[in-house]
C-alpha cells in the first residue's frame, strides 16, 4: 500500500479508504505537530478532492469538508453564519486559517474546537461517505466525546449541511483566551436569534470549552423566545447555563471561573445584539 | 518528484510527500531563510507563501505544492524588497529569527492591501511570534511599506546619537545564519536521550546492539567525557554534568548522546535504559524541611547560597514609622521563549575543535567546553552564530560540549537541533520567587526603613542562582532612597528546571513585590503614586543600600518626564459599565554588570594597509544592537564614519574577549574598550605626522588624511610595516569597570554604574471577566546618552512585551507547557502602542556618558500593570501570571 496519497476523485479516496487503515489528512494543523522530520504512517490527502471543495448555497447551505477557515470567512454568506465566520477568524492565526479545513476542525473533536459552537447553532450535519455508502448525522451525534467521533476508519467526511431553517436569523460568536491570537479558548459562545418586529421568535445558544463536547443550552433558548432583541441578557440565568455544562479545570482556568465566564460571555454577546 | 516554481524557478525534487514543506525547503534545497521556530504552527518562523497565501512550512506536506507557486525570503518581489527596506529603516528586524516570517506573512497581506492599517496588520501577523521587538516597529513598518525610503530615514554613517541602520541588518532581512543554518557536509545528526523524569536513578544497559543499528554512528554517555564533566556559569559552582551519570536530577536532563549518520532516521526508541523514578523535590519549602534529602551532598539544606545587604537597624526604623505596610508576591518559573530553539554544528580542523553554534558567550563555551572535554582552551575555537534570541538562556553552555564531543570523538563533523520542546525543558528558566517584607514611611511620606526575604527556586544546579541571589538584595528597594535595610534571597535547589538568567536576574522578581507595596504606602501618606516615588527617588550624593554614594541618578528625571502623561491619563481613566480603567507606574534601577566582580572586555581596531578600519567586535549581538553600537562609538572616537569599518567576530580565535552578553554590559563595559581602542589608535595616527588633538581624519583608499586647519598630512597605509597585530596601525584596549566587593553586610560599590526607568500603564478591566486589555505604555529610561535611538526604542518596545507575558500570561510547567501554544507569550495583539522618552543624564564612567538599558526595560512593565489593575478595581494580584481567572478571584476579594 501506498503510504501516503493523494486521489483527485471521491471514488478513488473511498476505495482507498476501505481497509479503514488510512489517518486523513487536510490542511496538516493537527497532525503535524508533535511528528517528526516527515509523516510516514498510511495517510490519505483530502485536498485534491474536487466534491470536498466550495461552499455552495441552495435552499440550504453546503459546505465542503475541506473548505478552509479562510474560504469561510471570506465567501458571502447570510448573516446567520456571521458567528461561523466570526470563529473562522479567529481560529489560530492566518496561517492556519489558510491550511486548516472545517472537517480537521471537527473530525479532530477537541473540546475547545472553534467551529463547533457555531456549527451547533446553525443545526449542521455531516456527510459520511464510504464505499459502503454515504450517511448523514447531526454534528451533535457526530462528536460523541472529547477527542472521539462516530466516524467509521474508512469514512470520509465529505460536507457540512446546514439546513435552510438554520438559515434565518443572525449568528454571533465570541472566544475568550488569554492573549489575543493563537490561543485555545477558556470558554466561547455561539449564537443564532431570529426575530420578528424586535421580538425573538427562534434562538439557538451554544457553548464550548466549558464541557467535554461543545452543546447547545436549551433551558436558555427557551427563556428567551419572546423576549425582546434588546432585552435577553437579563433573562439568561446562570442556572440554565450551567445546567448544560460540566467545566473542568486547567492550565488556561479552573472550572468555575470557566462556568462564570459562560454566563458572562453569553450575556455579553446578548446584550450587544439590541 | 515534486515539482512547483520558487521564487519564480521552477524546481524538480524528489521527497517523500509527508515531508514538511519546512524541511524540504531546508534540507532538499538548502534554502535555509525559512526558519523552524517549533514544528507545530504555533511561532509562524516557517511562514511561507503557497499560491499567494501565508502557510506555515512546518505543518505543509511536500505533495500539497505540487504544482503551486512558492515564495519564500530568499524572493525578490517588489512588495518583499520594499518590506525589507522598511524593516531596515524601522528597526523592526532585533535577532532576525523571525524576520522571515514577518516578512512572508506581511507579504501575503500587501499583495492584496498595499496601504493597510494597523489593525490590518496585526491580524496578518497575528500568526509570527517575536521575542524581541514587542512588535510595535514591525506593524510600523508594515504600514509604511507603501512610502519610498527619504535619504535621511537611513543615514549609512552618522554622528553618535543617529537612527543609524543596524550594521547587520541586511542579513536580518534576507534570512540570517543561526545555528541551525550551516550544515558542514557529511555532518553527523546528534540526539540527545533525556530524563523523563525530574528525579530517577538510571541503567544504561548493553549499547553494543543500538551502536551496531544501521544508521548509528556513535553513542556516548557519562563514561566517556574526556575531561571535568561539571560546569556552570560560575567556575566555584560548576556542578552541572554535560552528559548526567545517575541520578537524573531534572527532566529534560540529558543522559545520553548518539550521533546518526547523515539521512539516517535519527531514531532513539529503543534505546536501551532503564529508568526507576525517585522521589522528587519540587518546592523551595520541601527542599528546606529538616532533614529533605540533598540534590547535592556539599550544600546543606539544599542551600545554594544566600545574599544579604543590611544598612542601619531596619527594625528599628520600621517600629518608629508613620506607615507601614507588608506583603508577599510569587512569581512562577518562566521560559526565554526565543524563537531559536539551540543549534549548532562542530568540527575538527587539524587539532582544533570548532563549534559554530547560537550563543550569548563564546569566551565561556570556550572554557567550559575544553574543561569538559579536557582540552586546552587553545584547542577550542568557538564561532558564534547569528543568535535567535537569548535573553540571558544562551549564556550557559546547552549542545556545545555535545557536539564538540561527538566531533572530537568521531573526528567527523556533526550537528545537533534541539527540538522546541527540548529547548524548552532543558535549558535555564527565571527562578521561581516567593518574596514577603515590610516597607515603612513617615508621615510626610519618606520611606524609613525596609525589610525583605525573598526564597528563589534554583532548580537542580547552579547556574546564575548565586547571581540572583547577590543582585536581589542589592536591588530590592528599587530607586528610592531607603536609609535602613535588611534584604535577604536564597537560592534553594530543586528537581525543577534549572534557573538562571532571564533579563534582569531576579531583580524583576523584586521588583514586583515593592513597587505593588509602594502602591499601599503612597496612599496611606495620603501622596499621589507618582509624587511618592519622586519624593523618595535616589539623588546624587545619597548612599544606596550598599552604602553606595550615588551619582549621574536619573531616576528623579524619568518620573518628571512622565508627569505630563501621568496627569493626563488619571483624567482620561473613566469608567465605562463593568469596564473600568486605570493608570500604573513603577520605576526601575539597575546595575550594569557583574555584581563587585571583574568584568572587561577588549576590543582591538586595526587599520589595514588597503585602508580599511577592521573592528574586532566580540560581544555577541543576540539582536540587541552591540554590533552597531559599539561601532558608532568608536567611530566617534576615532573620528572616521562608520562606513570605512569591517567587523570581525565574534570569533575566539579572532576577537578578544568582550565578555558575556549579559548583565546590561556590552554597551557599557565593551563600548568604553572600544572607545578606548579608537582614542589609542587615534592618539598613534595623530604623532605619526605630529597633528594636534582636534585633526580631522580621511580614507581614501590606503591613504589615511590627516588635516589641521590648513595643513595636510597624507599617510600610505600600505608603505608602513605590519604591527604584532597585522596591521598598518591597530590597537587594543582593556577596560573593567571600577567596583569595590560587597562586604558581610553586602556594604560596598558593586556597580560603576547603574540605569534607571520609570514606566506607566494604561489598562482598561472587564470587571465581569477578568480580562486585562492594555490601552497604552509610556516608558521613561534614563540610558546617560542614547548612541542609537531606534535600537533603544527597540530595547524598551521588546522588554515591555516581556513584562507584559511576565505579567499576563507565562508559566512554565516542566512536563505540561513545553511548547508554544500552552506556554504563552504576548502575540502582535496583546502589545499597546509605546511611548519611548529617552533621558540622558550622563554617567561620567559610560562611553560618551552611556548607561546599559537591556534589563531595565522589562523591570517595571510588570509591576506597573499590577498596579494599573488595582487602581482601575482594587484587584490586588500577589501571584503571577494574572490570568483572567485570578484578576476576577481578585476582584471579588476587593469587594468582599
Amino acid at each position: 500500500m501506498t503510504t501516503f496519497a493523494r486521489p483527485t476523485d471521491l471514488p478513488s479516496a473511498l476505495a482507498l479508504m476501505s481497509d479503514g487503515a488510512r489517518q486523513v489528512l487536510g490542511g496538516g494543523t493537527d497532525i503535524y505537530p508533535g511528528a517528526g522530520a516527515k509523516l510516514d504512517q498510511p495517510l490519505l490527502d483530502i485536498t485534491a478532492l474536487p466534491e470536498l471543495k466550495g461552499i455552495h448555497l441552495a435552499s440550504g447551505l453546503r459546505i465542503g469538508a475541506a473548505a478552509t477557515w479562510t474560504e469561510i470567512a471570506e465567501t458571502p454568506l447570510p448573516p446567520a453564519l456571521a458567528g461561523l465566520q466570526q470563529a473562522a477568524r479567529q481560529v489560530g492565526a492566518r496561517q492556519i486559517q489558510n491550511s486548516g479545513t472545517i472537517a480537521g476542525n471537527l473530525c479532530n473533536a477537541s473540546p475547545a474546537a472553534d467551529g463547533v459552537p457555531p456549527l451547533l447553532t446553525l443545526d449542521a450535519s455531516v456527510e459520511l461517505a464510504s464505499s459502503r455508502g454515504t450517511r448523514h448525522l447531526p454534528l451533535a451525534v457526530f462528536i460523541s466525546g472529547p477527542r472521539r467521533t462516530a466516524r467509521a476508519a474508512d469514512e470520509l467526511m465529505v460536507a457540512i449541511h446546514i439546513p435552510a431553517r438554520a438559515l434565518q436569523g443572525e449568528g454571533a460568536f465570541v472566544k475568550l483566551g488569554a492573549r489575543a491570537y493563537l490561543v485555545i479558548s477558556i470558554a466561547m459562545v455561539a449564537t443564532r436569534i431570529v426575530s420578528q418586529n424586535g421580538i425573538v421568535t427562534d434562538c439557538a445558544i451554544a457553548v464550548g470549552a466549558c464541557s467535554a463536547v461543545a452543546t447547545r443550552l436549551p433551558r436558555v433558548e427557551s427563556a428567551l423566545i419572546g423576549r425582546p432583541l434588546d432585552d435577553l441578557a437579563r433573562h439568561v440565568m446562570g442556572p440554565d447555563v450551567n445546567a448544560a455544562l460540566a467545566p473542568i479545570s486547567d492550565i488556561r482556568a479552573p472550572a468555575d471561573y470557566r462556568a462564570e465566564a459562560a454566563v458572562t460571555l453569553l450575556r455579553g454577546i446578548l446584550g450587544g445584539i439590541a | 518528484m515534486i515539482s512547483f516554481t520558487l521564487n519564480g524557478m521552477p524546481v524538480e525534487t524528489k521527497a517523500a510527500p509527508g515531508l514538511r514543506l519546512s524541511e524540504l525547503l531546508r534540507e532538499n534545497l538548502e534554502q535555509r531563510g525559512t526558519k523552524v521556530g517549533c514544528d507545530a504552527g504555533d511561532c509562524g518562523a516557517c511562514t511561507v507563501l503557497v499560491d499567494g497565501r501565508a502557510i506555515c512550512a512546518c505543518l505543509t506536506p511536500a505533495a500539497q505544492v505540487q504544482g503551486t507557486s512558492i515564495e519564500t525570503v530568499e524572493g525578490q518581489s517588489p512588495v518583499l524588497n520594499r518590506l525589507k527596506a522598511a524593516f531596515l529603516r524601522h528597526g523592526a528586524a532585533q535577532c532576525g529569527i523571525c524576520t522571515p516570517g514577518m516578512l512572508m506573512a506581511a507579504a501575503e497581506l500587501l499583495a492584496r492591501t498595499p496601504r493597510p492599517t494597523e489593525a490590518q496588520a496585526e491580524i496578518a501577523l497575528g500568526g509570527v511570534l517575536c521575542r524581541c521587538t514587542g512588535y510595535r516597529k514591525i506593524l510600523a513598518a508594515v504600514c509604511d511599506s507603501w512610502r519610498d525610503a527619504m535619504p535621511s530615514d537611513t543615514p549609512v554613517s552618522a554622528p553618535l546619537g543617529a537612527r543609524l541602520v543596524r550594521l547587520d541588518g541586511d542579513a536580518k532581512v534576507a534570512g540570517d545564519l543561526f545555528g541551525a543554518d550551516v550544515v558542514p557536509d557529511g555532518a553527523l545528526l546528534v540526539r540527545a536521550v533525556r530524563s523523563p523524569h525530574a528525579h530517577a536513578r538510571f541503567a544504561i544497559g548493553d549499547l553494543s546492539a543500538f551502536r551496531a543499528r544501521a544508521g548509528v554512528a556513535a553513542v556516548f554517555t557519562a563514561a566517556d567525557i574526556p575531561g571535568r564533566n561539571a560546569f556552570s556559569v560560575i567556575p566555584p559552582f560548576a556542578d552541572q554534568p554535560a552528559i548526567a551519570a545517575s541520578p537524573a536530577r531534572f527532566r529534560g536532563e540529558c543522559v545520553a548522546i548518539v550521533a546518526f549518520e547523515p539521512g539516517a532516521e535519527p531514531d532513539l526508541s529503543g534505546f536501551p535504559i532503564t529508568w526507576t523514578e525517585l522521589p522528587a523535590i519540587l518546592t523551595p519549602a520541601e527542599a528546606e524541611v529538616a532533614g529533605a534529602a540533598l540534590l547535592h551532598e556539599h550544600r546543606p539544606g539544599n542551600l545554594l547560597i544566600e545574599g544579604k545587604v543590611s544598612k542601619g537597624d531596619a527594625t528599628a526604623a520600621l517600629a518608629v514609622s508613620a506607615h507601614v505596610v507588608e506583603g508577599r508576591f510569587a512569581t512562577t518559573y518562566v521560559e526565554h521563549a526565543y524563537i531559536e530553539p539551540e543549534a549548532g554544528a562542530a568540527w575538527m580542523d587539524g587539532e582544533t575543535l570548532c563549534i559554530r553554534a547560537c550563543t550569548q558567550a563564546p569566551v565561556m563555551d570556550r572554557d567550559d567546553t575544553s574543561a569538559i572535554l579536557g582540552l586546552p582552551a587553545n584547542r577550542v575555537r568557538i564561532l558564534p552564530s547569528a543568535t535567535g534570541g537569548g535573553f540571558g538562556s544562551k549564556l550557559d553552555v546547552s549542545l556545545q560540549p555535545l557536539i564538540g564531543l561527538v566531533a572530537l570523538k568521531t573526528g567527523r563533523p556533526c550537528r545537533m537541533v534541539y527540538s522546541r520542546a527540548e529547548s524548552m525543558a532543558s535549558t535555564t528558566k527565571r527562578h521561581p520567587a516567593e518574596m514577603e517584607g515590610r516597607i515603612g514611611c513617615d508621615a510626610a511620606g519618606r520611606i524609613t526603613g525596609m525589610e525583605f526575604v525573598g526564597r528563589f527556586n534554583t532548580g537542580a544546579y547552579s547556574s546564575w542562582g548565586p547571581t540572583v541571589a547577590n543582585r536581589v538584595p542589592v536591588h530590592a528597594s528599587g530607586p528610592y532612597y531607603t536609609p535602613a535595610i535588611t534584604a535577604r534571597a536564597r537560592a534553594i535547589h530543586t528537581h525543577g528546571p534549572v534557573s538562571g538568567a532571564f533579563r534582569g536576574f531576579g531583580v524583576p522578581q523584586a521588583a514586583l513585590w515593592q513597587e505593588t507595596l509602594y502602591e499601599k504606602l503612597a496612599e496611606k501618606a495620603g501622596l499621589d503614586r507618582l509624587e511618592f516615588r519622586l519624593l523618595n527617588a535616589l539623588r546624587d550624593g545619597q548612599a544606596s543600600a550598599t552604602g553606595q554614594v550615588m551619582e549621574a541618578t536619573g531616576i528623579a528625571e524619568c518620573l518628571i518626564a512622565l508627569r505630563p502623561h501621568w496627569r493626563r491619563a488619571l483624567a482620561d481613566a473613566r469608567h465605562a459599565g463593568p469596564v473600568m480603567r486605570g493608570v500604573g507606574i513603577a520605576s526601575c534601577w539597575y546595575g550594569c554588570g557583574n555584581t563587585g566582580l571583574p568584568n572587561p572586555s577588549t576590543i582591538r581596531i586595526g587599520l589595514s594597509p588597503d585602508g580599511r578600519v577592521m573592528l574586532h567586535q566580540g560581544a555577541t549581538d543576540i539582536g540587541q544592537g552591540s554590533n552597531t553600537v559599539i561601532t558608532q562609538i568608536a567611530a566617534e572616537a576615532l573620528g572616521l564614519p562608520v562606513a570605512d569599518f569591517v567587523l570581525i567576530g565574534p570569533d575566539t580565535f579572532l576577537t578578544p574577549d568582550a565578555g558575556k552578553t549579559s548583565a546590561s554590559r556590552q554597551t557599557f563595559v565593551s563600548g568604553r574598550a572600544a572607545l578606548a581602542a579608537a582614542t589609542s589608535l587615534r592618539a598613534k595616527i595623530l604623532r605619526l605626522v605630529n597633528a594636534g588633538a582636534g585633526a580631522e581624519l580621511s580614507l581614501n583608499g590606503s591613504h589615511l588624511t590627516v588635516r589641521e586647519g590648513k595643513a595636510q598630512h597624507v599617510i600610505s597605509l600600505s608603505s608602513l610595516s605590519i604591527d604584532a597585530n597585522g596591521y598598518a596601525l591597530s590597537a587594543e584596549e582593556t577596560y573593567d569597570p571600577p567596583t569595590q566587593p560587597l562586604d558581610e553586610n553586602g556594604q560596598g560599590s558593586p556597580y560603576a554604574l547603574y540605569g534607571y526607568g520609570a514606566q506607566m500603564v494604561e489598562v482598561a478591566v472587564d470587571t465581569t471577566l477578568g480580562t486585562v486589555r492594555l490601552l497604552k505604555i509610556t516608558a521613561a529610561h534614563d540610558l546617560g546618552r542614547a548612541i542609537n535611538p531606534t535600537l533603544a526604542e527597540g530595547q524598551i518596545e521588546g522588554g515591555i512585551a516581556q513584562g507584559i507575558g511576565l505579567a499576563l500570561m507565562e508559566d512554565y510547567i516542566s512536563g505540561r507547557t513545553d511548547n508554544l501554544h500552552d506556554y504563552l507569550i504576548p502575540t502582535a495583539g496583546d502589545v499597546p502602542p509605546i511611548q519611548s522618552l529617552l533621558i540622558e543624564v550622563p554617567d561620567p564612567d559610560g562611553p560618551f556618558g552611556a548607561k546599559g538599558l537591556g534589563e531595565h526595560v522589562l523591570i517595571p512593565t510588570a509591576p506597573a500593570i499590577l498596579n494599573a489593575i488595582r487602581h482601575a478595581c482594587g484587584a490586588e494580584i500577589t501571584q503571577l501570571p494574572a490570568l483572567p481567572h485570578r484578576v476576577l478571584a481578585a476582584i471579588k476579594a476587593a469587594r468582599s
